[in-house]
């Protein structure tokens, strides 16, 4: 495989296989010196056309573990408002030397469209509201460590709740969680789903409160107060009343369950209990499995091209 | 006249006529800009111009209601001379020149500039469009009764729909007694903000903004009803939902004055063509399902929508290297428009060349000059294409100045051989001769 553009671009077994590739890294991760040669002389280049610090650092963290070369482009403004066409920023940063590009863009399909100008491998590190393929994996890494399901998701019921219509996160978890096996249900007012959900594998509700006795992961997504502009939510206190994760509802999650966020949380919104003292948050897990999901896709996509017997 | 005196004639030998009163074999002779003979066999005068049309139909001129010519203001992308030769190669002898330019056509000196420029190139007739209002801003009127005297007979805000209801009351109105036509461009804009592509199951899946079919059907149910109010008849432009050509059959089911227009690329692609991102398959209305192809192919194919009109947008390569939401929406149209409702519509020839020919001319005003039957005394506005000749796009090999054509690659048929203007042959074999 040359590019991550998409789960879509993966079957249930090379998510397995990137998910048993990640428990290599986070044997490295463990390690007094967490850095292996295993990427020495590849040039990683971050191009983060929208700002994210903490996906940027990510990559960033995960490709110096490997010993890859890096680089950072933060391209703030729009391309065309510059004069430049994505192309031409493309090319030119290619013609440096690169082996992959992490693309970050505020337009659904441009890592895609990327493809066409580079050899170089792309990574889409979240774009638009399409896609962000290595939060999904490393969504399943978590579910999988957590709830101890090595061998796949059957049975186990996940919701994700909030702004599904906006979601790259939603767009990627379902097809991820699905492939896997889960059972997803999406919570959201109507207004914050996607126009069709035709040939999504999901079921819909607009009852969190009736779910949540049934739920193995409630999966929270952040709420934007730029909803309520476009006549989507009259307020984000009723979206809370309705959606938000207090403690009453935490209470009534099975014991087991595992409560999750691609941060940043929008706290008294849909996180309106703190999730230091939620017993099922591995929020911060999340974080810590990033790097390793993000060091097993570099190594998968520059390094020995899936073989695992090759793993560092 | 060549220069020892003698009358040059043109010949067009060998082809079958088709016009409103149908297909027959003969030759067409051309003088002074005009049909000078039909015979079944016109024989060879010294010095005669003789055209080939064996295998080809000779039909009235083609007329194309929505041409962005780009002139002035963005003349990377196209000029007036050469969309007009690329309307000349798609066997279109007059164009109606979009007023979405900078300076829009708001004012008479604008007007003059477009028209002088078309007259210049003489590759087809340039008919420039008026603005509804000033800067196609959506407040003020523009000077209707100026422009027309200026020889403006179709007015719109393309590019933009006309929000306000109370100035679209008032457009109608102030234009009933000019004779003019107000065209349509169906878009409420509050429910396209920021809208890439077709709203459904296509968009969804993609995670991009969509532009819903209510959009159009929203605004042409109010200016049908504005119609029928003010008695003052309208025209619609490239429509594209299913609803929109149900709407547009009832209202002429009641006689209310109103004429349609459909694009070719939306009757031949849907919303599944963005799926690689692509923004050559941007355009405004968006591409939509097959179910609203299978409308609008109906829709021609009764009569509802009266013109194949191409909507041709051409823009520079670098702006549509862009992501979609950046990319400006709009395709090129004119040298492909016969190939594709040759090779797609399920419809007679001689339909389908009233939609691309005199029906349009009606449209535009210019019935007096473009798509005349073919008779003797007629002027010679002409195009001569052979319907089975079988090509492939190429974008690289299109005479437009832009390259942003969704069909590269596709094998069509139906060409345009020759084009007569004014009794000119702009178009020999295929090939501009100016």
């Amino acid at each position: 495989m040359k590019h991550l553009l998409a789960i879509d671009d993966l079957t249930a077994d090379d998510i397995h296989r990137l998910l048993e590739l990640t428990d290599h890294m986070v044997e490295i991760s463990g390690r007094p010196i967490p850095k292996v040669p295993a990427l020495r002389g590849k040039n990683v280049v971050s191009l983060f056309f929208e700002d994210s610090t903490r996906t940027r650092t990510s990559f960033d963290t995960a490709a110096k573990r490997l010993s890859a070369d890096t680089m950072n482009f933060t391209v703030s403004s729009s391309s065309v408002s510059k004069g430049e066409s994505l192309r031409d920023t493309i090319e030119t940063i290619a013609a440096m030397g690169v082996d992959a590009f992490v693309v970050r863009h505020r337009s659904s399909g441009a890592p895609q469209m990327i493809t066409r100008w580079t050899n170089a491998s792309i990574i889409n590190a979240g774009d638009g509201w399409h896609q962000h393929p290595t939060q999904a994996l490393l969504d399943c890494y978590t579910i999988r460590m957590g709830l101890n399901r090595r061998d796949g998701f059957d049975g186990l019921h996940v919701a994700i709740v909030g702004d599904i219509r906006h979601s790259r996160v939603a767009r990627s978890n379902v097809q991820a969680f699905a492939a896997l096996g889960a059972r997803v249900t999406l919570v959201a007012p109507p207004t914050l789903l996607p126009p069709s959900l035709e040939g999504w594998p999901v079921e819909v509700s607009h009852d969190l409160d009736s779910l949540l006795p049934d739920l193995d992961v409630l999966y929270l997504l952040r709420v934007q107060r730029e909803r309520m502009d476009d006549a989507l939510l009259p307020s984000l206190h009723e979206y809370s009343l309705l959606y938000g994760l207090t403690d009453a509802r935490a209470a009534r999650l099975p014991p087991h369950a595992l409560v999750m966020h691609p941060g940043p949380m929008n706290r008294g919104v849909e996180m309106v209990a703190d999730p230091g003292e939620l017993p099922g948050s591995v929020i911060l897990n999340q974080v810590t499995n990033g790097v390793a999901v993000r060091m097993a896709v570099l190594f998968w996509l520059l390094g020995s091209g899936g073989d695992l017997s090759e793993a560092p | 006249m060549t220069f020892n005196g003698t009358v040059t004639r043109l010949v067009i030998r060998g082809g079958t006529l088709l016009d409103q009163a149908g297909e027959r074999v003969g030759d067409v002779a051309i003088e002074d800009g005009r049909i000078a003979a039909i015979d079944d066999s016109i024989g060879d005068v010294q010095g005669d111009t003789v055209l080939d049309a064996r295998g080809c139909k000779v039909s009235p001129g083609f007329v194309d209601l929505h041409v962005h010519l780009r002139e002035p203001g963005k003349e990377e992308a196209e000029t007036i001379e050469t969309g007009s030769r690329a309307a000349a190669l798609g066997g279109f002898t007059a164009i109606v020149a979009m007023p979405n330019t900078d300076p829009a056509h708001d004012a008479v000196s604008v007007i003059e500039f477009v028209r002088a420029q078309g007259s210049k190139a003489a590759l087809c007739e340039v008919l420039p469009s008026g603005c509804i209002t000033v800067g196609r801003a959506g407040t003020q009127l523009a000077p209707f009764a100026e422009l027309a005297a200026a020889g403006v007979h179709l007015f719109t805000d393309d590019g933009n729909g006309v929000q306000d209801p109370q100035l679209m009351r008032s457009a109608l109105d102030y234009a009933g007694p000019l004779g003019i036509v107000l065209a349509q461009h169906c878009e409420v804009s509050a429910l396209t903000k920021g809208a890439v592509m077709h709203e459904g199951a296509c968009c969804s899946r993609l995670g991009l903004p969509g532009w819903p079919a209510i959009a159009e059907e929203l605004m042409l149910m109010r200016d049908i009803e504005l119609v029928r109010l003010t008695g003052v008849s309208m025209h619609f432009l490239h429509l594209s939902t299913a609803r929109s050509v149900q709407m547009v059959r009832a209202a002429k089911a009641e006689g209310l004055p109103i004429t349609a227009e459909a694009t070719p690329h939306h009757f031949t692609l849907t919303d599944e063509q963005l799926s690689g991102y692509d923004p050559v398959f941007k355009v405004t209305p968006p591409l939509r399902t097959r179910a609203d192809i299978d409308a609008i192919k109906a829709g021609l194919a009764d009569g509802t929508i009266d013109a194949i009109a191409t909507d041709h947008a051409p823009h520079a390569p670098h702006t549509k290297e862009v992501p979609l939401d950046e990319a400006p929406p709009g395709m090129l149209g004119l040298e492909t428009a016969l190939a594709l409702s040759i090779s797609e519509l399920d419809m007679p020839l001689a339909e389908i060349v009233a939609a691309l020919s005199w029906k349009p001319a009606a449209i535009a005003g210019v019935a007096d000059r473009h798509g005349r039957p073919i008779a003797v005394g007629e002027p010679a506005n002409l195009t001569v294409f052979d319907p089975s000749h079988a090509w492939t796009v190429v974008p690289a090999q299109l005479a437009s100045k832009s390259r942003n054509t969704p069909y590269a690659g596709r094998q069509v048929h139906g060409k345009v051989r020759h084009t007569i203007l004014n009794g000119v042959a702009v178009v020999v074999n295929a090939t501009a001769t100016r």
